[in-house]
């Protein structure tokens, strides 16, 4: 139906496809990223109108569904906290996918017999879409803790999901091959609704520590439900933002998992033994050493070198101004100030860096893991709030451990380490922590934030 | 002929997505993320041709619902990309203020 589409439209359809490629590509510079952020939009807007002038028949549904989006799409992005973008993210995700899907659902609808090729594309675009879809409000649900974070078992699940993906494709074969046939509109349906089971039953079983990864596949997906509805339109925009966006999807999915020593298929389908009777585990010997704020303050404030490690607690605890501001207390003490992140820091990519960037930590003193960790012996103070596994130093020396070859912060190798911490509970791994009965290890218990502003009021009285 | 060229293109595209997104730093990786992510809401073109159909109430239900969906991926995707890229300040040009 594109085949002579104007050579106008055509036209704008590759400055849309350049401006996403030059955005994208302006993203790798914090400096341009904004502008590129633009870019990538001004293109979405090219391709908007482009589409406009070859549509439509009637815009009487297309006006009305505009302004109900956008108004919503408004609303949502000014209300959303910091905190809130991995479900927020996961959410989006999923309406990328089901609106593939129900494109997809109209074009079968409205002209049942097409090639073969088209056909598969759209059965991809609903199978995908649909996976997509009912996956990411999965993961929302368990990132806002509407349901419970832990991984959901049942029986045989591994069977029935194997089961169900075996139906999918073989209904999809079926489907593809007689598009036009009685039966074909109830296995379209039936496929419809198989694609979103998978999506709860593929998503439940994983862990709220792992979902990162899940936003980050299922990105990849909302990209490639695209690239199909473009197959099935056969428009090149389509596709070429949609493979942009799964490549991008596959990439993250694939740092995230080597952030936390696993491969993909262990962390869909294996899991971790949560809570699990894991023999390996270091014996936890020797005693943790509690420190006073007042002591604390102290060794802070003669270090000449201070690294931060936030981990999610710092977040959740709302501490992250807070921490800013005695980082900038201790830089204008004379001390060196960085903050070292970890990759799976938070609870999606890169979702620690907004969180200081939010509490106007400036970027320069954002880290990463593998900046830190070769200076850490030149370290006076590591301090560790709210991060537990990341800094667990079992992931380097105990080969039985289940986080063993895990990389993370050697926060054990600074001069000094102080935690803070609520209590001695571990982490989201559910191990004990080695680090915290190191010789040079303190903690600093209680709730972070107000332990952080204990010990800037100790910086105060003390310059005072 | 079509069919392949498509398909030329969806290879050389996924190529280009890696080789640009491993440059994008992994301080940035969620705006990355949400920014991505409403290129994905691209789908908002063919939820237009679908809502636009003109062909019967179904048709148009299902379309103007992914039309919907797809815009608000769209709006929202690069409205909080923006705000959290907005938040990302160097130091230097901090101190020049």
């Amino acid at each position: 139906m594109t085949a002579n589409i104007g050579l106008p439209i055509e036209f704008a359809y590759i400055v849309a496809s350049v401006l996403f490629i030059l955005g994208i590509k302006m993203l790798a510079r914090p400096e341009r990223a904004r502008r590129g952020n633009l870019l990538s939009a001004l293109g979405m807007l090219v391709a908007l109108v482009a589409s406009m002038f070859e549509c439509c028949i009637s815009f009487t549904w297309i006006i009305p569904g505009l302004i109900i989006g956008t108004a919503i799409g408004v609303v949502a992005a000014r209300a959303v906290r910091m905190t809130a973008m991995p479900q927020m993210v996961a959410v989006l995700n999923g309406f990328g996918g089901i609106a593939s899907l129900l494109v997809g659902w109209e074009n079968y609808h409205n002209d049942p017999m097409s090639t073969t090729f088209v056909t598969v594309a759209l059965f991809l675009a609903v199978f995908i879409g649909g996976v997509t879809f009912s996956g990411s409000m999965v993961a929302y649900a368990k990132l806002s803790e509407r349901i419970p974070g832990k991984p959901i078992r049942f029986a045989r699940q591994k069977v029935v999901n194997l089961a169900i993906i075996a139906s999918i494709l073989i209904f999809g074969t079926l489907f593809s091959t007689n598009p036009g046939a009685f039966y074909a509109y109830p296995l379209f349906i039936l496929i419809v609704l198989l694609s979103l089971a998978l999506g709860v039953c593929g998503v439940i079983p994983i862990g709220g520590a792992d979902m990162p990864v899940v936003i980050a596949l299922l990105n990849s997906y909302s990209g490639l439900a695209g690239c199909a509805v473009g197959f099935v339109i056969l428009n090149n925009v389509l596709i070429v933002a949609g493979a942009l966006v799964g490549a991008s999807g596959i990439i993250l999915t694939g740092i995230m998992c080597k952030a936390m020593n696993r491969s993909l298929p262990n962390v869909l389908f294996g899991g971790l033994q949560l809570g699990g009777t894991s023999s390996g585990e270091t014996e936890v010997t020797g005693s943790v050493k509690p420190i006073s704020p007042e002591d604390a303050y102290f060794v802070l404030e003669a270090a000449r070198s201070v690294v931060i490690v936030p981990g999610y607690g710092m977040a959740v605890a709302q501490a992250q101004h807070a921490v800013r501001e005695l980082g900038e207390i201790l830089e204008n003490n004379g001390a060196e100030v960085r903050y070292a992140i970890h990759p799976v820091a938070g609870r999606m990519p890169g979702h620690m860096n907004v969180l200081l960037a939010e509490a106007d930590v400036m970027y320069e003193q954002l880290a990463e893991m593998d900046d830190v960790n070769p200076s850490m012996e030149t370290v006076d103070v590591c301090l560790v709030i709210g991060a537990n596994d990341v800094v667990n130093p079992a992931a380097r020396e105990n080969p039985s451990s289940s986080i063993y070859g895990m990389p993370i912060i050697n926060a054990d190798k600074a001069a000094t380490v102080i935690v803070l911490k609520r209590s001695m509970a571990p982490g989201f791994a559910g191990i004990e922590n080695s680090l915290f009965t190191k010789e040079n290890a303190r903690m600093l218990f209680g709730d972070a934030k107000a332990t952080v502003q204990q010990l800037i009021s100790e910086f105060k009285a003390a310059t005072q | 002929m079509l069919i392949g060229l498509l398909l030329f293109v969806f290879v050389l595209a996924i190529f280009l997505g890696v080789e640009l997104i491993s440059k994008v730093p992994s301080q940035l990786h969620t705006p990355l993320m949400s920014g991505t992510n409403a290129i994905s809401g691209i789908t908002i073109v063919g939820a237009l041709t679908a809502a636009g159909s003109g062909a019967d109430l179904m048709a148009s239900i299902l379309g103007t619902l992914a039309l919907i969906f797809a815009t608000i991926n769209v709006v929202s995707g690069y409205l909080v990309t923006d705000r959290m890229l907005a938040m990302f300040k160097r130091k230097d040009k901090e101190e020049r203020k």
